[in-house]
């Protein structure tokens, strides 16, 4: 498992620090870029975990369509992209302190309670993955569940054309 | 009206409050209310006396009115009976053991004076609506008359020596009140003063010798117990000496004694009706009625009956020298008439002193009536005569021709204080001269008969400047009105009478019967009967007065004997400055006295009260600063502050709570959410 | 691989999306923020069906990444609204609730 474990480190180092960049960064269009860091990564850290399914719709659906979003957002709104105005605000401190805090007792927490833990990756886990098998749970047991999801992407839909349009 | 004597005390008082609240509007200005209420005093004074005179007699043995008729003229044999005083008294005040009351004792004495008080305040009443026709204070002028009378009836009926006390006072303040009646004139404010000052000392004495009295007698101040106390010489001898010199002391500054007498000549500054009211016939007797009064206490203290010299006689007699030569030297004749008051006086005095208490109270009696005659001729020679002036030499003279009713009560008001028979003095000095020599006060009898020498001659000198020679005056001297010329003949009238009712020469001596007193009274008093050869020399003596004052001056004889003999003149100077008693009174005595006193009250005044009163003010305006600066500014209005900022800061802080910003909620949500959650943890 | 490193890092990145919501001023950042939480969830839900050998993280987290596209479409929504009308994207600004 050694291999595995590497391959974690080194994505998980990366998705942390592109994570800083994404809220320390004071350029709004670098934040976005970061953010696509973190989010690939996760990614990958499906796939370390042999949930290849929802890999590739995390790829698809976030950083195909709503980094995209985003980046819309940023140019609609004009948001400052050379990076001269101050990005953050006044309660930066608070808001460390505050992180900091929650950090400390989901750490804690975590330690106590898992301490120990470990996944083991085999075959069996790999069947569990398998498109195949989400898609079948999906659409027999959880199949209320998706229709309602549909429904909220609709009403999202018909929500946000209607808020953002100019009358 | 023996039970019911306190209404004779009780009509003036009222008449003096009727006369002060509604005087001023009655036709006659209040002296109707003033003479209506004496006059009504006077008949039941009157009655009283009637009364006690049947009393007497119907306590005798020879007893009744019946008898009075045919027994005038009867020996007074009757003398062993004896008869008490009506009293009453209610009781005031009472404080363990020690009661004060107020009360009336009818006794012989007491029915004299009640009759020569309404008597002689009636008629000065009468007299005094021609007499102070016009002036300024009419009105007040009869309200005082109307006090003074019935303060001097309640002293005079006073069973306790308390109530004697309040009399005594109360006639002082009325005597400064009418001496100065005319107060505008310093002079006359002056004399009030002097007067009162003068015998206040002597109510120094008085007041010590009420007190010793009280308490010798075994704390009761009840005149008769106090008599009776003395008579039996409780609690040794000496305690009554004490308390009887006490009293002499009251005495001799109310009646004019020698040392202080001073005052007596400088209160003729008072009206003519005043004069003779009060320092002839009334308050200046206030001394001899306590004396008589308390006569035990005096019997015993002095031992009277011992003879040779006592206090009381001693000072009594010099009072009769000096007053007489002084009478010499004046020329204002109401100070001639006042230093013959002083003498007079004396004889009282003397006469207590030796002895003759019937004499001396008989004597009282009969010089009331004509001092206050002389007084009153007086004052209406200056109201009609000399352009009221009192000076004989410069404003009188040749009177008689003018002024006739006026003289001829003049004259007998003279001889009778001459004392030469049938008049009145004669009977009455006589008696006192007479036991003097029979008591063994053979010095004073002396004295007695020197004094009257004095008196004749003086009294001669003040007719003749008053009456004879040329009128040296201005304008038209005339008679008097009949308010005034009518007191004077009822007076000249009582002038001659009064004299018989104790006439010894015929064995009458009703007087001594019917008032002396035997309840509480020294029963070894000596009556001596008359003697021809005694009567001749006072007679004579009298005579030889008269005769040596018409050789000086009808005849001239030893006129001038002043400017050639310096002996003579220095003589005369030192009766002129009135034996500089009144510059050693003044200018040593009171001025060493009251200079260093003065001076120290001064000092304490400045240095001492004020520096408390300022420094209490410092005080009071350090602490009113630092209560304003520090507990007001910093403590109060701190805390009043601090409540305000304190709001105002804790405002300020929860402002912040709702800064409208969705990220501070988030936040504080969050942050809620840790604590939360490690709360969970670490309980559970 | 032990389950707690998937968890510490899911825990990592969910504190920084915290300090991200609280500290950024911008409207799309705090909603990039919001994703970076999102994003540590599913990690975490993954991480435990994989530990359960269980399907139903797997499809918990399929919906989540549904409905996170949903939330951001309302929410750039929302700030183009703001934008519109505050002329900044700021979010100081939108202070109307201030008391």
């Amino acid at each position: 498992m050694v291999a595995e474990n590497v391959a974690f480190w080194i994505i998980a180092v990366a998705m942390a620090a592109a994570a800083i960049g994404v809220v320390r960064s004071q350029n709004v269009v670098h934040a976005a870029l970061y953010l696509v860091v973190v989010l690939a990564g996760a990614a990958a850290q499906y796939i370390l975990l042999a949930a290849e399914f929802v890999a590739w719709v995390q790829v698809l659906v976030y950083i195909g369509a709503i980094v995209i979003l985003f980046l819309f957002g940023i140019m609609l709104t004009r948001a400052p992209m050379r990076g001269d105005t101050e990005l953050d605000n006044d309660q930066r401190w608070v808001a460390a302190v505050t992180a900091l805090f929650l950090l400390g007792v989901l750490v804690f927490l975590l330690v106590d309670a898992f301490g120990d833990r470990s996944i083991k990756v085999d075959n069996s886990l790999r069947a569990v993955g398998l498109s195949q098998n989400v898609a079948d749970s999906i659409f027999r047991t959880y199949v209320m569940p998706f229709e309602i999801v549909s429904m909220l992407l609709l009403a999202a839909l018909v929500g946000a054309v209607a808020i953002a349009r100019r009358d | 009206m023996l039970d019911y004597a306190w209404i004779i005390v009780f009509l003036p008082a009222l008449s003096f409050v009727v006369i002060l609240l509604f005087g001023k509007k009655l036709p006659r200005h209040g002296s109707e209310i003033g003479i209506a209420a004496v006059g009504a005093s006077f008949v039941l004074a009157c009655i009283a006396v009637v009364q006690w005179i049947s009393r007497v007699e119907n306590a005798s043995e020879s007893g009744g009115f019946k008898a009075l008729g045919k027994g005038f003229l009867a020996k007074a044999g009757a003398h062993e009976v004896v008869v008490k005083p009506v009293v009453h008294s209610v009781t005031w005040w009472q404080n363990g053991g020690m009661k004060i009351g107020a009360g009336t004792q009818i006794d012989g004495l007491a029915v004299v004076l009640l009759l020569v008080v309404t008597l002689v305040s009636l008629l000065v009443h009468i007299y005094s609506t021609a007499y102070m026709h016009g002036d300024r204070r009419f009105t007040y002028f009869f309200a005082a008359l109307s006090l003074f009378t019935a303060s001097m009836l309640l002293l005079v009926v006073a069973d306790n020596t308390l109530q004697l006390l309040v009399g005594w006072e109360l006639v002082g303040l009325c005597s400064f009140m009418l001496i100065g009646h005319w107060w505008e004139e310093g002079v006359n404010s002056d004399a009030a003063l002097k007067a009162f000052f003068t015998t206040r000392t002597g109510d120094i004495g008085l007041m010590i010798g009420v007190i010793v009295t009280f308490f010798a007698a075994g704390q009761t101040f009840n005149i008769v117990s106090i008599n009776e106390a003395a008579l039996a010489g409780n609690g040794g001898h000496a305690i009554w000496l004490g308390a009887a010199v006490c009293l002499l002391v009251g005495i001799i500054g109310k009646s004019g004694q020698f040392p202080l007498h001073t005052w007596l000549p400088d209160a003729m500054a008072g009206p003519t009706p005043v004069s003779a009211l009060i320092h002839a016939a009334t308050m200046v007797v206030a001394g001899v009625y306590l004396g008589a009064r308390m006569y035990g206490v005096f019997w015993q203290g002095f031992s009277i009956h011992a003879g040779g010299v006592n206090a009381m006689a001693l000072i009594g007699g010099v009072t009769i020298i000096i007053g007489a030569l002084l009478a010499f030297v004046q020329d204002d004749i109401k100070k001639v008439l006042a230093y013959s008051t002083i003498s007079q006086l004396g004889y009282m005095v003397m006469g207590l002193g030796v002895g003759a208490w019937t004499a001396a109270v008989f004597h009282l009696f009969t010089h009331a009536f004509f001092k206050a005659l002389l007084f009153l001729a007086a004052g209406s020679i200056s109201h009609s005569g000399s352009h009221h002036s009192f000076d004989m030499k410069r404003d009188m003279g040749g009177l008689r021709k003018y002024m006739p009713i006026t003289f001829a009560t003049f004259m007998i008001g003279s001889a009778a204080l001459a004392g030469l028979p049938p008049f009145a003095g004669f009977f009455s000095k006589d008696e006192i001269i007479a036991t003097a020599g029979h008591s063994g006060y053979t010095t004073f009898l002396y004295i007695g008969l020197v004094g009257a020498f004095l008196t004749a001659a003086y009294m001669t000198r003040a007719v003749y400047y008053t009456f004879f020679g040329e009128f040296r005056g201005h304008g038209e001297p005339h008679e008097s009105p009949p308010a005034i010329t009518i007191p004077l003949v009822v007076l000249a009238v009582m002038s001659v009478l009064t004299g018989w009712l104790n006439a010894t020469v015929i064995h009458v001596e009703k007087f001594q019967q019917w008032f002396e007193p035997r309840f509480a009274f020294p029963t070894d008093v000596v009556h001596p009967s008359f003697e021809w050869g005694m009567a001749g020399i006072a007679v004579l003596v009298a005579l030889a007065g008269v005769g040596v004052a018409y050789e000086y001056y009808w005849r001239g004889v030893g006129h001038g004997a002043t400017e050639r003999n310096p002996l003579a003149r220095a003589g005369y100077t030192f009766l002129l400055n009135k034996y500089y008693l009144d510059d050693l009174y003044e200018r040593v005595i009171v001025a060493g006295i009251k200079g260093p006193i003065a001076r120290a009250a001064y000092w304490t005044n400045q240095n001492v009260i004020d520096a408390v009163v300022n420094g209490v003010g410092k005080g009071a305006v350090v602490v009113g600063r630092f209560t304003y600066d520090v507990i007001d500014q910093q403590v109060v209005d701190g805390a009043v502050n601090g409540v305000a900022e304190a709001s105002g800061e804790t405002g300020g802080l929860l402002r912040y709570m709702q800064s409208g910003r969705v990220q501070w909620y988030a936040a504080i949500l969050f942050m809620a959410v840790a604590v939360l959650s490690l709360a969970l943890i670490v309980f559970s | 691989m032990q389950l707690n490193q998937f968890l510490l890092l899911s825990a990592f990145l969910f504190c920084t999306g915290v300090y991200g919501v609280l500290a950024r001023r911008n409207g799309v950042l705090v909603l990039m923020s919001v994703e970076l939480m999102l994003n540590a969830v599913n990690i975490n839900l993954v991480a435990f069906s994989a530990f359960n050998h269980g399907v139903s993280g797997q499809v918990f987290a399929l919906f989540v990444i549904t409905i996170a596209a949903a939330e951001v479409g309302v929410g750039l929504a929302i700030v183009l609204l703001i934008y519109r009308n505050l002329r900044s994207p700021d979010l100081d600004q939108v202070d109307q609730l201030k008391g």
